[in-house]
């Protein structure tokens, strides 16, 4: 049962968010409009060191897709984020993030001191410039998550994106295991086909949120999960 | 079944500079100059070698999976993959390869992440992360924990399913099949031959793999 927001908040498309959100409480990220790409990386905000590990999460889980039940390694064996709710039913962890050259190639370059604060902008440069605030940097970020994105792969391992997979009022919900330095950037997804930037807003919302118990579906979900449960846990002892 | 190319090189072994076995379970790291081949050889059959690359001169500028599978829009690695670093630069290409298929979605066994996939008694089992941990320890140079990103698997078989499944199969490699790279700048490779016994990635029994290194021009 979801308590009334602590916080809440629209972040713009083309933009970029943290927040070491902490033990106990939930992020969820709303597609305000439909067709939003949120790029997103986690860090253990008290050990840096350790932080978001994407091949560990998807053999853990014998997953390539994320959904609700889900939950975020890091490269420790501990559980960084639970996905607790989910309306979109299939988040993309393979395609990582767009870059400089990548969005002037499929949209033309729109620099600051032509477009002002409608210039083009990329998740790459946006989230090390947020890890910059935090004393971190290009070395600190590894593969990412892009929620409300869906790419599939063939019986040959071409990927396939899906258009419009996102609709208004889509949500997922991050149940944070540890304090966890969250860093989010709503650029366009790399295989995005448009031609148009046209980035998309999302709403945010943090609320209090119980202790995940001893039935909690994402424990639950494989004997790898209640095992990473157990060894988040343990840090806390 | 997906499609699987078979590329042989026609470099020959006695012609190469330079040529090593790495032994299961050890670190090995090596320059690798622009315009170098190095060709990496599963000696015994179905052993996973992983293998990281960076930008000799900029470490930060290292081989990233995600910006591989996306700018050739497909998982697997084989020849003709150019191998993309996270600014952008083609750090190598695969110009031959015996075996067809090699994984970068599975990334490296780690003590931690056995004690979550198998059992927290596998804690004290050696793993990848320990070896690349002791072969960036030894090379020095100011590289660290999160240097170790997301490394390529060559010879492992983790076939994805168009229903999001992921799964470690059994190798498509045996004795005598290889992958070779051109570097297109100058690298610094760094291999865990990898020591997991607690899944099919190696057969159950990791076994030496062989390191060539050819110059430019030398047939």
């Amino acid at each position: 049962m979801r308590s009334t927001p602590l916080y809440t908040e629209t972040v713009p498309g083309g933009s970029t968010w943290s927040h070491v959100l902490k033990r106990g409480t939930a992020l969820r990220i709303t597609d305000a409009a439909g067709g939003a790409n949120v790029a997103a990386y986690f860090l253990n905000f008290e050990m840096p060191a350790e932080r978001f590990n994407l091949p560990d999460t998807l053999k853990a889980q014998h997953t390539a897709r994320l959904t609700k039940g889900h939950v975020l390694y890091s490269d420790m064996g501990r559980i960084l984020c639970s996905i607790t709710e989910d309306s979109v039913g299939w988040h993309d962890p393979i395609s990582g993030v767009s870059n400089a050259a990548l969005i002037e190639k499929r949209y033309g370059k729109a620099t600051y001191q032509q477009a002002h604060n409608n210039w083009h902008q990329n998740a790459r440069d946006g989230l090390i410039i947020e890890l910059g605030k935090y004393g971190l940097g290009p070395r600190d970020l590894h593969a990412t998550v892009n929620f409300f994105s869906k790419v599939t792969v063939d019986n040959d391992g071409c990927l396939h994106y899906s258009p419009n997979h996102s609709r208004a009022g889509s949500c997922v919900e991050l149940r944070a295991e540890m304090n966890v330095l969250v860093l989010l950037n709503t650029c366009p997804h790399p295989l995005d086909p448009g031609d148009v930037y046209a980035p998309k807003p999302v709403e945010l919302s943090i609320s209090s949120v119980p202790a995940p118990r001893s039935d909690d579906a994402c424990r639950m979900l494989c004997p790898e999960n209640t095992r990473g449960f157990l060894m988040t846990e343990f840090y806390f002892l | 079944m997906a499609t699987i190319n078979l590329q042989i090189s026609p470099l020959r072994p006695e012609t190469a500079a330079r040529n090593f076995i790495v032994e299961a379970g050890d670190p090995f790291v090596h320059e690798i100059l622009k315009g170098q081949t190095v060709r990496i050889v599963d000696l015994e059959g179905n052993q996973a070698v992983d293998t990281l690359f960076f930008n000799a001169h900029d470490y930060a500028d290292r081989y990233s999976a995600q910006d591989t599978i996306r700018e050739q829009g497909n998982i697997y690695l084989t020849t003709g993959t150019r191998l993309i670093s996270t600014e952008g630069n083609v750090l190598l290409t695969i110009t031959a390869d015996t075996c067809g298929r090699h994984d970068t979605l599975g990334g490296a066994c780690a003590q931690e992440s056995n004690m979550v996939r198998y059992a927290f008694e596998k804690r004290y089992m050696h793993a990848c992360r320990q070896s690349f941990l002791r072969g960036i320890q030894h090379w020095k140079h100011g590289l660290e924990k999160r240097d170790i990103t997301s490394n390529i698997n060559f010879f492992m078989n983790v076939p994805v399913t168009p229903e999001g499944g992921l799964t470690f199969e059994d190798g498509v490699s045996e004795a005598g099949k290889y992958v070779e790279l051109r570097a297109e700048m100058d690298v610094l490779m760094v291999i865990s031959n990898c020591p997991q016994l607690n899944n099919p990635c190696n057969a159950y029994n990791p076994t030496p793999v062989q390191v060539l290194i050819w110059d430019e021009h030398v047939r």
